[in-house]
């Protein structure tokens, strides 16, 4: 059966997408790969982390500014539909900082953010090593100050994904897992002839098609005219036994759970599509986290993985309709947690309506198309 | 709750939990000996303070925790009892770190 729309990637880009398409009316099939897939949603940290984003363009800093105060009544909304508590807080963030040149970093960042304008109320402020004290009694003493914005928070990303599944079963959207896509058949003569999906278990078809397959949706874009330019990043973390609430904010590498699990990050890695396990990494993790929280030294490690981020040149979002093949549309981007309320509750509307692309401009991968000097 | 087979060619085994006397079988676990014995809590969650008991059985899910001749954090679930071990509830956690006000995360 034909739907309004075919999501490739069932993650959680794809899924929030869906909350919004399915709310508004549309119907929706959900091509999802299976456990062998690389999915960074099930590996990621759970950040929903507004203070270090849009550094260099302020429409991002504003989106994810956006998707932090939407995740609240989100985060109530998912918990309500489906009784599933996803955890979601927004105390504040604090990036800790153990060396001069870190401080320093993070003071050039605020500094070149506010001068590039436009970035809004991203409201990042550089603390001394003793106001992090006061407000964080386990931070150690060889921390000398934080970046600090009181809009970055936490959710629970299973939980999340868990959530937004259900919902769309309840909203009786065709979910397929192990529906690994092999391409894309744009129908019809020329423009808006809709799209034929074709799968390893048969074909699918919708009148649009939106690349939601995170370093999946590179090698998809080229059927139906997109540029995505995303590759792997490897990022490693470590899961410590659980024990009782620690901090009073989120840490931008030391993260607890409601359950009381500490989970410590973050490495950056690019070594393509490799999720092996780099234990200089892991010795690099557990001794930035036990300088900055000593009290964490007691803690037993229980498990540890690498997973894979969607990096972009930039860093940056990758939003766009094809204008060869229009109904197809790139989602692309590196915090599928931060920006899941904003994906469904202000971008999905949108994929119903005329104008994507000149509403989500900045985001477009034209900005990559720099004539190069010789 | 539990009930044990009977298969008399396992031998007794006696080891305490919290000073009580308790008397397992010849390779059971920690977890099932307390378990048989009626004992179903063997630590309290760390962040709610909700009593939990052994739950996956295979090493997974660290409900289990006790403490095993002074040493903390073990898996009750994978570890053999033995003659005269002393086994006590887990709060290893209780010396990590500062007290924090507001139950916030």
């Amino acid at each position: 059966m034909a739907t309004d729309f075919i999501i490739i990637g069932g993650g959680l880009v794809g899924s929030a997408l869906s909350h919004g398409l399915l709310k508004a009316g549309a119907t929706v099939t959900i091509l999802d790969e299976g456990d062998l897939a690389y999915r960074a949603s099930r590996g990621n940290f759970g950040l929903v982390w507004v203070q270090s984003k849009g550094d260099g363009m302020p429409e991002y800093a504003q989106w994810s500014r956006e998707s932090s105060d939407l995740w609240v009544d989100f985060a109530r909304s998912l918990g309500e539909a489906t009784g599933i508590n996803v955890g979601h807080h927004r105390p504040g963030g604090l990036e800790l900082c153990l060396e001069p040149e870190e401080y320093e970093a993070f003071e050039t960042s605020i500094k070149r953010m506010h001068n590039q304008g436009g970035v809004g109320d991203n409201d990042r402020r550089m603390i001394s090593g003793d106001e992090v004290r006061a407000m964080e009694p386990n931070v150690g003493p060889e921390v000398i100050g934080a970046a600090y914005c009181p809009h970055d928070g936490i959710v629970n990303p299973l939980l999340t994904l868990r959530a937004l599944h259900r919902i769309a079963a309840n909203a009786k959207a065709d979910y397929r897992a192990d529906h690994r896509v092999e391409r894309i058949i744009p129908l019809g003569q020329g423009q808006n002839g809709g799209f034929r999906v074709v799968t390893q278990r048969g074909d699918f078809v919708a009148g649009k098609v939106i690349l939601a397959a995170g370093n999946g949706s590179a090698a998809l874009g080229a059927d139906v005219g997109l540029d995505i330019p995303v590759g792997p990043e490897r990022g490693h973390i470590i899961v410590t036994e659980r024990t009782r609430p620690l901090f009073n904010h989120v840490l931008g590498q030391v993260r607890q759970t409601d359950e009381g699990t500490v989970m410590l990050g973050a490495t950056k890695e690019s070594v393509g599509f490799d999720t092996g396990f780099n234990p200089a990494m892991i010795r690099q993790v557990a001794s930035n986290a036990v300088r900055k929280i000593p009290a964490l030294k007691g803690l037993r490690m229980i498990r540890s993985w690498s997973a894979l981020r969607i990096m972009s040149p930039d860093g940056f979002p990758v939003y766009q309709e094809s204008d060869e093949h229009p109904g197809a549309y790139s989602i692309s981007c590196h915090s599928g947690v931060t920006l899941a309320a904003a994906h469904a509750v202000s971008l999905a509307p949108r994929l119903l309506q005329p104008g994507f692309n000149d509403h989500y401009a900045a985001f477009s991968p034209r900005r990559f198309d720099v004539p190069k000097t010789d | 709750m539990f009930q044990r087979l009977t298969d008399p060619s396992r031998k007794p085994v006696s080891f305490r939990f919290e000073g009580q006397e308790i008397e397992g079988a010849e390779g059971d676990t920690v977890a099932a000996a307390l378990l048989a014995a009626g004992i179903t809590s063997l630590k309290d969650a760390p962040a709610s303070g909700s009593p939990r008991s052994p739950y996956c059985m295979m090493g997974v899910c660290f409900e289990c925790l006790v403490e095993i001749d002074g040493a903390g954090h073990q898996q009750a679930c994978l570890i053999p009892i033995r003659e005269g071990m002393d086994v006590r509830r887990h709060l290893a956690v209780q010396n990590i770190g500062e007290a924090v006000a507001g139950d916030t995360q």
